[in-house]
């Protein structure tokens, strides 16, 4: 254990220096212990190692103020909650009576304490999180619940988080993670790796929750800036996880972390103090993190290899195009419509045809664009989807149909739910109606 | 330096139940609240020692000895500091600055007596 850091003479500066060195420290423990703690117990114990690692983390609150930060902050997380258990006979509520089945493997973690603080267990955290991946991202659990579950499990967010993130109650993210952890038990998941046959799909499953993650996070449309900000960091933590997994072919990961970084990189030029947001034409690139945009390239250049093209390849490709590009104008506008035209074919969707029709109608023309979004397939399924009118409007400006393109940011207006994006509209609305 | 020619206080840490689980986000917040709180009474030279204690333990009364402290008790000793402070009433500000009482923790401060000058 290191000595307390000698105290700061200006306190404030001292707490923000804490802050600064112990960014997210809880939250990451929390996902590394209940990771480790899980994969000893079994996934029919999750909740037990969630409560057993919440009672030590409170502990180290308590503790660690007047002792200093330990230099292995993990293991002594660690050690504090096995020596409750074993100790503490409050144990007995947050045990749930569990001590004589689980008791010999909180002693062997307390007798060989010691590798706790060897690169062995670090490797062996890093499996832990790995296994546990795969159990949050179970086939047989809706998509929804997997994302939360990552997030309680795996990233150590609270249920409020949760909620607030997805734009629900605390008590329906509590439900819907009990009813997950349900599924884990009866279903006795193990925490093994997927074996072979069964990688590939399994795989596709954990990069698929990390997408939907990120998309949450990256989703202009709700929650405060600073968590939607935390849950693209920890997507694409997790994804840089998974790509340094022993899997044998990590293209799509790399893939995927490409498309993840790319957009992440653009975020802090999307949206200005006073919330107003920028559409990509209008973003003052040089605030996007060129860090960011480097390490996507590298991701992109990783993903090279894969036998087949699938649409984080493209996905990313696209979001390459853009984020390469040193002006709207200089981007290479064809290459993303023969992306999106593949990724038409890969993973055909509404989102994704209206997209390319911005495309089309850049490389194109307005009118092609708008010949587009009139014939592509599940038109319908947007309709009360407020950027199918804001692009629509945007395509009859250009073509210089003024009235038309007021009558559809009218109704993309009214559609819209955010502020920020009603601004942007009510301008884009003064602009048609301008006589 | 701590002053010796001050009064000494002893804070009593009681933890009862948390009211709701914090998740580790806000456990953060709080932690960053207990380092300023300990920093500033270290800067301020107030600050003479403390400790947390194990929730187990024993009591002995009279010939017998029990288990200690009992889960039945709502509240359960859980540390203690010792500072120096120019009056019961600075003393009793700066405990009410304990961030742990917004979760539930008790802080009773009490005057060390001091020896009589022989």
């Amino acid at each position: 254990m290191s000595p307390c850091p000698s105290p700061d003479p200006a306190p404030g500066a001292a707490g923000d220096r804490v802050a600064a060195v112990l960014d997210h420290l809880f939250r990451n423990e929390a996902g590394r212990l209940v990771a480790i703690l899980t994969r000893r117990f079994g996934t029919e114990n999750l909740q037990l190692a969630e409560d057993v690692v919440q009672d030590a983390l409170v502990r180290a609150v308590e503790t660690w103020p007047f002792t200093g930060v330990p230099d292995n902050p993990t293991a002594w997380i660690l050690r504090s909650a096995c020596n409750r258990a074993v100790d503490d006979r409050r144990r007995a509520r947050v045990w749930h009576g569990k001590q004589p089945l689980l008791l010999p493997l909180v002693e062997d973690i307390l007798v060989r304490g010691a590798p706790a603080d060897g690169p062995r267990f670090e490797d062996e955290v890093k499996d832990s999180q790995l296994r546990m991946m795969f159990v949050c991202c179970h086939p047989e659990l809706p998509e929804e619940s997997q994302v939360a579950l990552i997030l309680k499990v795996l990233c150590g967010f609270g249920e409020r988080e949760i909620a607030t993130a997805f734009l629900t109650t605390e008590a329906a993210v509590a439900k819907r993670l009990a009813r997950a952890r349900r599924f884990l038990r009866e279903a006795r998941v193990g925490t093994e790796l997927p074996p072979g046959d069964q990688l590939a799909p399994r795989l596709e499953s954990v990069r698929k929750a990390i997408y939907l993650l990120f998309n949450e996070g990256y989703k202009a449309s709700q929650g405060p800036t600073l968590l939607r900000q935390d849950l693209c960091d920890a997507a694409v933590r997790l994804g840089g996880m998974l790509a340094g997994g022993p899997f044998p072919d990590a293209g799509p990961t790399h893939a995927l972390l490409a498309l993840l970084c790319f957009n992440m990189a653009r975020m802090p030029a999307r949206v200005d103090p006073d919330g107003t947001v920028f559409t990509l034409g209008r973003q003052d690139r040089g605030r996007w993190d060129r860090g960011l945009i480097g390490r996507g390239v590298q991701h992109l250049a990783a993903s090279a290899g894969a036998p087949e093209l699938g649409r984080y390849h493209l996905e990313a490709g696209i979001a390459a195009c853009h984020t390469l590009a040193a002006s709207e104008e200089e981007t290479d506008w064809e290459g993303i419509l023969d992306l999106y035209d593949l990724l038409m074919q890969v993973t055909p969707s509404p989102v994704v045809a209206l997209n390319r029709a911005v495309a089309v109608a850049k490389v194109r023309g307005p009118e092609a664009g708008l010949e587009a979004l009139e014939t592509m397939e599940g038109k319908n399924t947007l309709r009360n989807y407020h950027l199918m009118d804001a692009v629509a409007g945007h395509l009859l400006m250009e073509a210089g149909e003024r009235s038309a393109a007021a009558i559809r940011f009218h109704r993309a207006w009214d559609l819209a739910t955010l502020d920020a994006e009603r601004e942007l509209l009510r301008r884009s609305i003064v602009e048609a109606e301008r006589p | 330096m701590p002053n010796p020619e001050k009064s000494q206080f002893l804070l009593v840490f009681r933890q009862a139940e948390l009211p709701v689980t914090p998740s580790p986000e806000e456990m953060q917040k709080i932690f960053g609240k207990w380092m300023e709180w300990v920093a500033q009474m270290k800067a301020e030279g107030r600050y003479l020692g403390g400790n947390r204690l194990y929730f187990t333990g024993a009591v002995i009364r009279g010939s017998a000895v029990t288990d200690g402290p009992y889960t039945e008790a709502k509240e359960t000793l859980s540390g203690y500091i010792l500072i120096t402070a120019d009056s019961p009433d600075e003393a009793l500000r700066i405990g009410k600055q304990c961030p742990g009482i917004a979760w539930g923790t008790s802080v009773e401060v009490r005057t060390i007596e001091p020896l009589p000058i022989t």
